[in-house]
């Protein structure tokens, strides 16, 4: 039995005037002890709620989860010592200094006052807030925010760590930073559970990734397992007139390991290749003797949304904003349609 | 010392979810200053405003204005208990501690009890004021004390309610708007400020019988402000204020320490 399992997981939202929204559709989830799972998908895909759920803070309509065989609906409070959770918003006291957040919750966890404090200070000093960590949240950056949430979810050195978009408003130096935090717990034993909307992350960190869409599974693999399945680097060729369009996709799927794809804006290709600066090359000199300038062309590893072109034929509509987490939504969110030559 | 038992660890969460108010209080001391001053507005205004238009027979109005204040204040005081809660959702804050193995009842014990606090200094305040503009308190200490602890048992309950409104609702502004449309008519709409008796047939009957009435009638009993010929409404509950306002909190606080206990395991950030 996997460390942590959730089976059959549905949870129904019943907007007013609106169709009802499945923010888990039979989502099946299995993480064994000491390994670190991705779970990749766009905001909306439930993502969310599905920590919320492993966490006892939300109650899903069907299914089951067990956390080192506890049942994670029957015994919440058997499950809340053994778990820490950073979720998508910085859960801080804003009047509280980041040691006494950090102190209430060690107290909170029934370390004891003296324990608290010293776990506390380890924490600050970890997450490199010793500076500011007498000074009330409320003059934080949005960074060390996070920070000090996360240090609120490492108090009690929990066997299951659950982390919501974990690096999602830090930094580049803080994220890695923060990989690095997330790799020694694994390295000790520690479970984790992160979601995310960067294929890089979850492919940094991640032993192994859940890609979930529409409250489900739509695929799962170790990273390398996933990466051979959508392919590897992109070429991506944009051009001025639809006549280019059709000579330039014939051009890119002879180079590509498979068919080029059209975006929305009706003139940019990409294609998956095997070695990105060859195939550059090589499709700039044959749209050069057709006798076509691209407007713009270059190389880029895969993103998500090349992952959910590959997987279910639409576009993952990244939220820009990335942070509008995954409630149920009023407006089911468009779908662009792949567009394919025929 | 680690809580071993379950008593203490909850009297621990108690105190912890106390302190982080009483430490809100330090860091924001406005919060506390304006609670503060506004029952001395009040106190100051309808003295001296209403105290030359209003005669109370067989009393003066500083003598029957004093128990109504008093009232008004500290009901309107429990409704910070409903914004904070709502305030706590908005945050997010709320999820930290439902994730944490600590008892679901601690938040809210936390929130009232932070606010029976401050309502107590209210009534310090008040009274003091009180004093000085010549409110006097014509019974026994005894009596007296038990005035304060019947205003802070009702307030206290009321924390309790508007704690559940605060969860219930969809951001923090609305609570205020809420507090402002019920609790605006169920404080004036009463023997507070004027007796019940000068207000229109319907208006007096509910005045008669609203609680925050009772309250205002078992304060002045207990703090000996109603002289011979003040008068006082013909209901049950208006004769025996002291003992309605014990089973109206009672009543209160057996139905909505259930209830906000378990919104409160329930509620999800928004």
């Amino acid at each position: 039995m996997a460390f942590i399992e959730a089976h059959g997981l549905r949870k129904t939202y019943l907007p007013k005037g609106a169709p009802p929204v499945h923010a888990l559709d039979g989502l099946n989830l299995e993480v064994p002890q000491g390994t670190i799972k991705g779970l990749l998908g766009p905001n909306g895909a439930g993502k969310t709620t599905a920590v919320k759920s492993l966490t006892t803070l939300i109650r899903p309509d069907e299914g089951t989860m067990t956390i080192d065989g506890i049942d994670v609906m029957a015994h919440p409070e058997r499950i809340r010592p053994i778990i820490g959770v950073s979720g998508q918003y910085a859960a801080v006291d804003e009047n509280l200094t980041g040691f006494e957040n950090l102190e209430m919750v060690g107290r909170l966890y029934h370390l004891g006052a003296k324990a608290s404090r010293a776990r506390a200070t380890e924490l600050i000093e970890l997450f490199d807030l010793v500076e500011a960590q007498n000074r009330p949240v409320k003059g934080f950056s949005g960074g060390m925010r996070r920070r000090i949430d996360l240090a609120g979810a490492l108090v009690a050195r929990p066997r299951v760590l659950f982390l919501d978009e974990p690096t999602t408003g830090l930094d580049p130096r803080s994220r890695l930073a923060l990989w690095d935090v997330i790799r020694s717990l694994a390295g000790e034993g520690t479970t984790v559970l992160l979601t995310t909307q960067y294929l890089e992350e979850a492919d940094q960190l991640s032993d192994h990734i859940s890609v979930i869409d529409g409250g489900k599974v739509i695929a799962e693999g170790t990273t390398n397992e996933l990466k051979n399945s959508i392919g590897g680097a992109r070429i991506e060729v944009s051009v001025s007139s639809d006549d280019e369009v059709a000579i330039a996709r014939t051009i890119l799927t002879g180079i590509g390991t498979s068919d080029a794809i059209l975006a929305t804006d009706g003139r940019t290709l990409t294609v998956p290749v095997d070695n990105a600066p060859a195939a550059l090359a090589s499709a700039l000199g044959e749209l050069g003797t057709r006798g076509i300038a691209p407007l713009d062309a270059g190389m880029r590893r895969p993103t998500l949304d090349d992952v959910f072109l590959q997987l279910t034929g639409h576009a993952a509509t990244l939220d820009e904003t990335g942070d509008d987490g995954d409630k149920p939504k009023v407006k089911k969110r468009p779908r662009r349609e792949r567009k394919v030559a025929s | 010392m680690r809580p071993r038992t379950s008593i203490s660890r909850f009297m621990s969460d108690g105190w912890i979810t106390t302190r982080r108010n009483l430490t809100k209080i330090k860091r924001v001391p406005d919060i506390l200053v304006f609670t503060l001053l506004q029952p001395i507005m009040f106190v100051l205004l309808f003295t001296y405003v209403y105290g030359g238009a209003i005669t109370i027979p067989g009393s003066n109005y500083t003598e029957f204005l004093m128990a109504g204040i008093f009232a008004q204040t500290v009901v309107f005081g429990a409704t910070y208990s409903g914004s904070a809660m709502a305030q706590d959702l908005k945050d997010g804050i709320i999820d930290r501690f439902r994730t944490l193995p600590m008892n679901d009842a601690a938040v809210l014990i936390g929130r009232t009890n932070g606010d029976l606090g401050i309502n107590f200094l209210s009534v310090l305040v008040m009274m003091t004021t009180g004093f000085i503009v010549g409110w006097r308190i014509n019974s026994s200490p005894l009596q007296a004390i038990a005035a304060v602890a019947l205003l802070l048992l009702f307030a206290y309950a009321m924390s309790w309610v508007m704690a559940f409104i605060g969860m219930s609702v969809r951001s923090p502004e609305v609570i205020n708007n809420v507090s402002f449309i019920v609790l605006f008519p169920l404080t004036f709409v009463s023997n507070a400020f004027v007796p019940a008796d000068t207000l229109p047939t319907p208006l007096r009957i509910f005045a008669e019988w609203n609680p925050v009435s009772a309250l205002v009638q078992a304060a002045r009993e207990l703090f000996g402000n109603v002289p011979p010929g003040t008068p006082v409404g013909d209901t049950w509950m208006q004769q025996h204020a002291p003992a309605t306002v014990v089973i109206g909190a009672a009543l209160l606080l057996a139905i909505f320490i259930p209830l906000s206990i378990r919104k409160f395991s329930r509620v999800a950030s928004r």
